[in-house]
């Protein structure tokens, strides 16, 4: 049996690329994937610890998380169909006209 | 293995069952346009509803759904913080929904989701519950944030706040992940009891998850430096959803830090003490001295509620040092309701003033209203006043009641920092009052008419500020002794 710690070492390697991927990329929608990812670290941690503590706790939150990931896709999705439309541009650079 | 069923008792829900319905209700109102002027009556008769349901739990102090949710007083206190937010909110929006909503019940519905969202933040035991309340909370705020679709400055606020939003859930749901992990558990109670027990060693990965979950909520209730979201969302959304998210996040984001602060974490919150003394002091004095060069009154504003959570993080942190403090939770609690009411007070205003197409959002275009609009005038000063912390109304007595408890968990250096601050705080928030009262109109007000319904918003926000600063005892006693 694969030991926990690859694979929390795996999903911390994950969250780590997903956070990077947000504070870098400047597409919207990449860094939209790349909160995705983050979250699918999680729901990675979430089983290896469900499976080593023996516990259903733990799959039933992934699969909660899952339901509330895709819920948040349609909502940011139609968010970023609906700057494109106005803006036709994605690029988080260029939607600032709200600044101090 | 053997299952056993849950037991179910769906009246310890009865609030929140009432509050969804009423949601459901109106969105399938909205397709009936004979129907559709019946929505707004809809919605305030299920808030009454819920209200008396709240009544009737009080006391009882139920649990159902296996020890996930309860109605015990702390939560139905949230509940009523929070509902009474949403009236407020929806006697306010009166002007915006005839504007852009045109009958259809987008609007009313999302902000009873919102709500919902809320309620089962403040009520559950369990931190599933917690994400699936702030997962209903968020996203039906970020649809709000973005609502007048064909104008560019909300849906940048609506996309900025979702990828902000989005990404702090990730590091939220990462805390609880290893909270989990640690603790074999997801249900706070057996958190505090794997605690208590000390026969295993508490791992690095649970501070870290600790750490993780008080940036996830920090960022809801707008912590410096999770604060950057804050002034362009404020800004961009339309007032009525500002003034509701201003209140009612923070409220959510507060209850759910005190329930895990008083029950889970409590046996080692005093560890952190050091960190949230430092978050503390980085909001209240980021969010002044920012807000005193805005020119904006939604960007002030905006800055303004960083800085009350920074009073609010005082008392906290005061909590966290001593844990036994019931009136560190008493005086959260406390501000938390006067903020309710001072804030969207404030905003209230602001959006009396506003005009339909250009917006009336300068400080400066508040010149002379004091003796064009004695009304609003009058409001828009108590709500400073509250703001800024001047008596007799209830924002002098939630900050005396802050800065006491910091001083009875002998967090002098705090104190004294935050009694600066609130000094900072005169300065701009007197400016509106200047302009309105010392300075000559450049704008012609003709465009003001009356508004009953505003008015009497406006006049409940008043009514309770005045009558919590001049009465506070039995509502601390109240809350002194609810936990």
């Amino acid at each position: 049996m694969v030991p926990l710690n690859y694979y929390l070492i795996l999903s911390g390697i994950l969250f780590v690329i997903g956070v990077t991927g947000v504070l870098v990329r400047r597409n919207a929608i990449i860094i939209f994937m790349s909160i995705e990812l983050m979250l699918n670290a999680v729901n990675l941690t979430f089983i290896a610890f469900s499976r080593y503590l023996n516990s259903i706790d733990g799959q039933i939150f992934v699969i909660m998380v899952m339901a509330v990931a895709a819920a948040e896709v349609v909502v940011g999705l139609a968010l970023i169909i609906a700057v494109f439309r106005i803006k036709e541009t994605v690029n988080v650079d260029e939607i600032n006209i709200l600044k101090w | 293995m053997d299952y056993s069923i849950p037991t179910i008792n769906l009246s310890v829900i009865g609030p929140e069952i009432i509050i969804l319905l009423t949601a459901v209700s109106v969105l399938i109102i909205g397709l009936f346009p004979n129907y559709r002027r019946w929505s707004i009556s809809i919605v305030f008769i299920g808030i009454i509803f819920a209200f008396y349901d709240i009544y009737y739990l009080w006391n009882l102090n139920q649990v159902g759904f296996d020890g996930m949710v309860l109605a015990d007083n702390f939560a139905l206190l949230f509940d009523i913080i929070f509902l009474i937010g949403t009236l407020l909110t929806l006697l306010l929006s009166g002007n915006f929904i005839n504007q852009y909503i045109r009958g259809t019940g987008e609007y009313l519905s999302l902000i009873l989701f919102a709500t919902l969202g809320m309620m089962l933040m403040a009520s559950t035991n369990d931190l599933i519950v917690i994400f699936l309340g702030l997962e209903t909370l968020s996203i039906s705020l970020y649809i709000l944030a973005a609502f007048r679709r064909s104008r560019e400055d909300s849906l940048e606020a609506g996309l900025k706040y979702f990828l902000l939003g989005a990404f702090t859930t990730g590091f939220l749901l990462y805390g609880i992940a290893l909270i989990y992990g640690s603790t074999g558990t997801t249900n706070i109670y057996s958190i505090l009891n794997f605690l208590k027990d000390g026969s295993v060693e508490i791992g690095i990965l649970f501070y870290i998850g600790m750490i993780l979950i008080i940036v996830g909520f920090g960022f809801k209730a707008a912590f410096v430096p999770f604060h950057m979201w804050v002034p362009d969302v404020y800004e961009g959304s339309a007032t009525p959803v500002t003034a509701f998210m201003s209140a009612g996040v923070k409220a959510a984001s507060f209850a759910v830090f005190l329930r895990l602060f008083i029950t889970g974490f409590s046996p080692i919150i005093s560890q952190i003490t050091g960190i949230l003394a430092v978050l503390a002091i980085l909001t209240m004095t980021v969010g002044n001295v920012i807000a005193i060069v805005q020119t904006n009154i939604k960007r002030m504003l905006a800055y303004s509620s960083i800085a009350h959570a920074g009073y609010i993080l005082v008392a906290l942190t005061a909590l966290s040092r001593n844990i036994e403090s019931e009136f560190s939770a008493a005086s959260i609690m406390y501000y938390i309701l006067v903020y309710t009411f001072m804030n969207i007070g404030a905003f209230g205003v602001v959006i009396y003033m506003e005009k339909s197409e250009e917006e009336v959002l300068k400080i400066s275009d508040y010149a002379g209203l004091g003796f064009k609009k004695p009304f609003a005038a009058i409001c828009m000063t108590l709500f400073m006043f509250s703001l800024a912390g001047i008596p007799p109304t209830a924002g002098f007595m939630g900050k005396l009641y802050i800065f006491s408890s910091a001083v009875e968990s002998e967090l002098y250096g705090l104190a004294v920092i935050g009694v600066l601050n609130a000094v900072i705080a005169v300065y701009y928030y007197l400016r509106v009052v200047i302009f309105m009262y010392m300075k000559e109109a450049v704008l012609d007000f003709s465009y003001l008419s009356a508004r009953p319904v505003m008015a009497l918003s406006l006049s409940i926000s008043v009514g309770g500020i005045i009558y919590l600063g001049i009465f506070p005892q039995s509502l601390i006693n109240l809350l002194t002794n609810i936990l």
